[in-house]
C-alpha cells in the first residue's frame, strides 16, 4: 500500500463513471471548496469525463486568492521595514495588493527594491532563519486554513520554548465552515452538495460539516484528492442528493477521522482565537479568522510593528471574487487568459500552482 | 501551500522530528502534530509537519467499495454512455 496507485486506476475510474449517469436523475452542480481539488478535476479530466447532468462548481479553498488586497499590502509594508526578514510560502510573493499603478504592489516587486524576502517550504524554516540572523526581526507571513494553520501555532509555540525573541508571525489564516456558510447564505449559486475539504477535515474531522445537513439540508462528502477519490465523493453526493438524505459521508476514511486531528485542533485554541477576517469575494465573514491570543502577543507581528495600512483597491476588472464564490467559471471572466496570464497576473486566482483560473488556464478547459 | 499533503513513509523518528521518504528522496519532517506516529507509518505531510498518520485498514476498505461501486454500475442497465466519451 502507497496511498496513491491505488486511488488512481483509469479503468476502475470509467467503470465508475458510467454508473453515475444514471444514479443522477436530475441536473446537479456540486461545489468542491478545496483548489486541490479544482486542480485535480482539472488535471485528471474529470470535468470533461463526468455526465452533462452533473457539474461541479469550484469554491474559496485557495488560501492565496482569499487573502484580501490589505493583508497583502501590510505584509508589503512589514517587508519593507528596516531590519526586517520577510518569510513567506512561494506563492504569497506574487499576489498583487490593493495600491495604485507605480506603486511596489507585491512581495516580489518589494524585493526587486531591496525587501529581504525569503521563501520557505515550512515554519521550521521560517524558525531556523530566525536562530541564524538573531539582530533582524523574522516575521512569517501566516497564510492558510485548518490544514496550515496548526504547523504556524506549533513554530509559534517552539519559538515560545526556545525564547526566541526575533520571530513573529503575520496571521492571515482563515477557516473554511464559516465561509462555505457565507457561500450558502449568499444564495447565488443553487447547489446540491459540497465536497469537503480532505485536508482541512484531517484537521477539523468530518463531524465539523455536520452543519450542512444539519442546518442547510445540504449532503456533503468529504474527498482524498486521487481520481477516484474524488468520483467516490461526487458519486455520494449523487446518492445522497436523490435520495433526499442529505448527511456527511466521510469518503476519505484514511486521511480523515470523525473527531479530526485533536492534538492539532488543542494546539490551535492554545496559540489562536478566533475573530472576523476579510475574505476576497467574501467581504467580512464573523468567526473566520485567526488571531494570536493575548498570552502570545509578542509573537504577534501586528502587534510588534503597528503600521497604518492606507486603503486597498481590488484589481480593476478582476472577478476573482465572484469566481471563489462559484458564481462564474473562470473564462467567463473577461481578462482571462488575455490581459490576466500566469506570467502576468491581475488577480490572485491567476497566480500559478494556486486557484481556479491558473487551473483552468494550465489545463486548457 | 494550497491544502496539498502528500503520503509518505516514517523511517525513523528523533524526538519531535522524523525521517521520511518522499518520492525516493530523505527529508526531515515534525510529527509534533502526530505524536502517536511510528516507524513505519505512512503519514500526510504538509509543509514540513505530518498532518495525520494513514489508516491502512481504511484505505483498503475504500478500494473494496470502490470495487463494489464498480460492479453495481455494471449492472445497472441503460448507462453505458458517460465515461466513454
Amino acid at each position: 500500500m502507497k496511498f496513491l496507485d491505488e486511488f488512481r486506476d483509469p479503468a476502475l475510474a470509467r467503470k465508475l463513471l458510467a454508473g453515475l449517469e444514471c444514479r443522477a436523475t436530475r441536473p446537479v452542480r456540486f461545489m468542491e471548496f478545496c483548489g486541490g481539488h479544482t486542480h485535480a478535476i482539472l488535471r485528471s479530466g474529470l470535468r470533461q469525463l463526468l455526465p452533462a447532468n452533473i457539474r461541479l462548481s469550484s469554491g474559496p479553498g485557495c488560501p492565496v486568492c482569499v487573502t484580501a488586497s490589505s493583508g497583502i499590502d501590510r505584509a508589503i509594508t512589514l517587508a519593507r521595514q528596516p531590519g526586517v526578514i520577510l518569510a513567506t510560502f512561494g506563492d504569497m510573493i506574487r499576489v498583487p495588493g490593493g495600491r495604485p499603478r507605480g506603486q511596489i504592489n507585491s512581495l516580489q516587486e518589494a524585493r526587486a527594491v531591496g525587501a529581504d524576502v525569503r521563501i520557505v517550504y515550512s515554519t521550521l524554516d521560517a524558525l531556523d532563519i530566525a536562530r541564524s540572523n538573531s539582530a533582524r526581526e523574522v516575521i512569517f507571513l501566516g497564510v492558510g486554513f485548518e490544514t496550515t494553520a496548526p504547523t504556524i501555532a506549533a513554530a509559534v509555540v517552539q519559538a515560545e520554548s526556545e525564547r526566541l525573541p526575533n520571530f513573529s508571525v503575520l496571521s492571515l489564516h482563515k477557516l473554511t465552515p464559516p465561509a462555505t456558510r457565507a457561500i450558502l447564505d449568499a444564495g447565488e449559486v443553487q447547489l446540491s452538495g459540497i465536497i469537503g475539504p480532505g485536508h482541512v477535515t484531517s484537521i477539523i474531522g468530518a463531524r465539523a460539516w455536520q452543519f450542512l445537513p444539519e442546518e442547510y439540508g445540504m449532503p456533503c462528502a468529504v474527498s482524498g484528492f486521487e481520481p477516484l477519490d474524488i468520483l467516490q465523493a461526487v458519486a455520494a453526493l449523487v446518492e445522497m442528493a436523490m435520495a433526499g438524505k442529505p448527511a456527511v459521508s466521510n469518503q476519505y476514511g484514511r486521511g480523515v477521522k470523525p473527531e479530526g486531528n485533536v492534538v492539532a485542533q488543542e494546539l490551535l485554541k492554545r496559540v489562536f482565537h478566533i475573530v472576523p477576517a476579510e475574505w476576497r469575494g467574501l467581504g467580512v465573514v464573523a468567526d473566520s479568522g485567526l488571531a494570536l491570543r493575548d498570552e502570545y502577543r509578542s509573537f504577534d507581528a501586528l502587534g510588534r510593528f503597528p503600521l497604518p495600512v492606507e486603503a486597498s483597491q481590488e484589481p480593476v476588472g478582476c472577478r476573482c471574487g465572484d469566481v471563489l464564490r462559484g458564481v462564474i467559471a473562470p473564462p467567463e471572466c473577461p481578462l482571462f487568459g488575455r490581459v490576466c496570464t500566469p506570467d502576468n497576473p491581475v488577480g490572485p486566482c491567476m497566480v500559478s500552482g494556486e486557484g481556479a483560473c491558473a487551473a483552468f488556464l494550465q489545463y486548457g478547459v | 501551500m494550497m491544502c496539498l499533503a502528500v503520503p509518505t513513509r516514517i523511517i525513523s523518528i528523533d524526538g519531535q522530528m522524523a525521517e521520511v521518504d518522499i518520492g525516493g528522496v530523505g527529508a526531515r519532517i515534525s510529527i509534533a502534530l502526530t505524536p502517536a506516529a511510528k516507524a513505519g507509518d505512512y503519514v500526510l505531510v504538509h509543509t514540513g509537519f505530518a498532518i495525520e498518520v494513514l489508516d491502512e485498514a481504511e484505505a483498503l476498505e475504500t478500494l473494496q467499495m470502490l470495487k463494489e461501486m464498480q460492479d453495481s454500475a455494471q449492472q445497472a442497465p441503460g448507462c453505458s454512455t458517460a465515461g466513454q466519451r
